[in-house]
């Protein structure tokens, strides 16, 4: 069995399961958000049940629209508060977290071979642990939360195999974005991704983290690589307890319905143009496009690496008049490290207005939402029609590298091509 | 809940995702009817007028994909849709609408088979879907039982009521 299979196995009480079979498995954690929460709540009363399956395994995290931009929101934000209250549940509330798949990690609710749902799509970014994680609905947020149990029809694996060096300035969302370019917005529908190779072994948490993350862009169940070393070192001061890794390897002759290979070795920096994430061409393709927004954040892409990575171009230049540079670290311990480091001071400096630790605007909901006729260049994960904002509004997908730049020269830009003219 | 829904179609392309469904900023909206009034307004502003009486959604491939937000098939449920049937689905959508009560089949060819305006008459237990207006037939993978089971409660939440009380 590969990863995937391991992990649905020993979750429905199973020796072996097949891609195909649909399986009842226990949940080890279940997340929910100010967005998707509210709804689960209410539906959660309305089955009728008093108490939650198990306190200690629901995390309740506020990140979307917070701090609340308006009296709704505030009402949804207090629902939450108050259920976490009544089920003496674990809250991150403002201020005390961030986005929920930063928070979710870093707070030690991620462990290895766990199978871990959440009220949201991108709750396949644990995968970067190892973990069997993925997307749900309120309602069955509601379900989980009363019974702790959840049904999958096991998924059939594409294995990803990536090998190579990335040059300077070209970074695993370069080659997230180039892989869903290849395989289109349904490539992976219903299926797990399993990402391996030399590239991804040599790939830090954060790396890992942006793959898996965009692995529901092009459809898939699941995003998952082998916890190793590199997952033992992030995740061993944060957890209470680490399971055995050689259980959560995919054996030698494990099925995969098939195997796709990426070198990234002469890759060069990859944008997705709108309106679509698998509408993605290399920068040197992709013309003269000028800004008004460029946005570093979100849970692609707020993590230190990425903000070391965007200061490093940035620093000691300003932001194109005419540009917003908005830069969000993706929690309150991202951004206490960034401003330890001197980061925050770079992008003030150069003129970009760094918020508070939340989704912002990469869902349109809460802040720096964009005109019509306007361009965003964004670290975020999705560029469809009205995500961030007005419907005539479009939404360019980069690195943290290439959004840096493009904030500098105020229209998308090669980031290694700004060094050489300074 | 009745397996068997007749009502006019109205087709949507490939990749119809969750933002353009229902947007982002509407997600702070708590009563079902509210979402409903911007059901794929991004893509046509007539689409909730047009939904009112009862339709049936017929889409490409992938569609409701993107966020987990089941708002989206509420949205779309509240303002009169009775069905979606549709080449793929985003596997999230897919359950979500089960969920909710949102009946909703996979079945390759639709889009080629269907225009908007055509009747659709559709069997969820039988697995058959029929273009009445051109005669086109269908017959699609029919949903486990247990699945079944939660479209005829008209959701989980019911169909969890249910089964806890024995
Ligand atoms: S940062 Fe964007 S994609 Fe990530 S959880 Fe928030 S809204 Fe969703």
């Amino acid at each position: 069995m590969n990863i995937t299979e391991k992990i649905l196995a020993k979750a429905a009480g199973k020796k072996a399961v097949h891609p195909g079979e649909i399986v009842d498995a226990n949940v080890d954690v279940v997340m929910i958000h100010d967005l998707t929460g509210p709804l689960a709540v209410e539906a959660f009363k309305r089955i009728g049940v008093q108490k939650v399956w198990n306190n200690k395994k629901i995390v309740l995290i506020l990140d979307h629209q917070v701090p609340a931009e308006s009296v709704k929101a505030a009402e949804l934000h207090k629902i939450m508060r108050q259920f976490a209250k009544d089920q003496n549940l674990q809250i991150y509330d403002v201020g005390k977290g961030g986005i929920c798949h930063q928070v979710m990690p870093e707070k030690g609710h991620v462990t290895p071979g766990a199978v871990i749902v959440g009220a949201d799509s991108h709750t396949c970014t644990y995968g970067a642990f190892g973990a069997f994680a993925t997307g749900i609905g309120s309602t069955e947020a509601a379900a989980v939360m009363a019974t702790g149990k959840i049904w999958f029809k096991v998924p059939p694996t594409i294995k990803v195999n990536v090998k190579g060096n990335f040059q300077k300035y070209v970074t695993p969302k370069d080659l997230i974005l180039y892989v869903i370019g290849k395989m289109g917005v349904d490539g992976a529908i219903y299926k797990a991704a399993e990402f391996t190779g030399p590239t991804i072994k040599k790939m830090s948490i954060a790396g890992r983290m942006t793959l898996c993350n965009m692995a529901v862009e092009m459809g898939a169940k699941n995003g998952i690589i082998e916890p190793d070393e590199t997952t033992r070192k992030f995740l061993e001061t944060r957890v209470k307890a680490l399971p055995d890794f050689d259980a959560l390897k995919s054996d030698k002759d494990a099925a995969y319905e098939s195997t796709v290979e990426f070198d990234v070795s002469k890759m060069e920096p990859q944008v997705a143009c709108p309106s679509s994430v698998d509408n993605v061409k290399p920068i040197s393709e992709v013309g003269n496009v000028t800004i008004e927004q460029a946005f570093i954040g979100s849970c692609t892409n707020g993590r230190l690496e990425d903000l070391r990575l965007a200061a490093e171009v940035m620093k000691g230049k300003r932001v194109k008049d005419g540009v917003r540079a908005l830069v969000i670290p993706a929690s309150q311990e991202v951004w206490k490290q960034a401003d330890q480091e001197g980061l925050l001071q770079i992008f003030i400096d150069a003129g970009a207005i760094v918020c508070g630790s939340a989704c912002g605007p990469c869902l349109g909901g809460h802040i720096g939402l964009l005109a019509a006729g306007e361009s965003c260049v964004s670290t975020s994960n999705r560029n469809f029609i009205g995500r961030m904002g007005s419907t005539q509004a479009s939404v360019y997908l980069a690195s943290p590298a290439t959004v840096a730049a493009s904030a500098i020269t105020g229209k998308l830009t090669d980031p290694t091509k700004l060094e050489k003219k300074p | 809940m009745n397996s068997k829904i007749k009502a006019p179609a109205i087709k949507f392309g490939n990749n119809i995702d969750t933002d353009v469904i229902l947007p982002g900023k509407y997600l702070i909206l708590v009563d079902p009817c509210e979402l409903a009034k911007h059901a794929l307004e991004s893509l046509d502003t007539e689409f909730v007028k047009k939904a009112q009486k009862g339709v049936i959604l017929v889409g490409g491939k992938n569609f409701g994909c993107g966020s987990s937000r089941e708002q989206a098939p509420l949205a779309l449920k509240y303002s009169g849709v009775k069905c979606v049937v549709a080449e793929s689905f985003a596997r999230i959508f897919f359950r979500n609408a089960i969920n909710i009560g949102l009946p909703v089949i996979e079945c390759k060819g639709i889009s080629a088979a269907v225009e908007t305006g055509d009747e659709l008459a559709v069997d969820f237990e039988a697995g058959k879907v029929e273009n009445v207006s051109n005669g086109k037939k269908f017959q699609v993978e029919k949903l486990p039982p247990f699945i079944l089971e939660i479209v005829a409660d008209c959701g989980l939440i019911k169909n969890l009521r249910r089964k806890m009380k024995k």
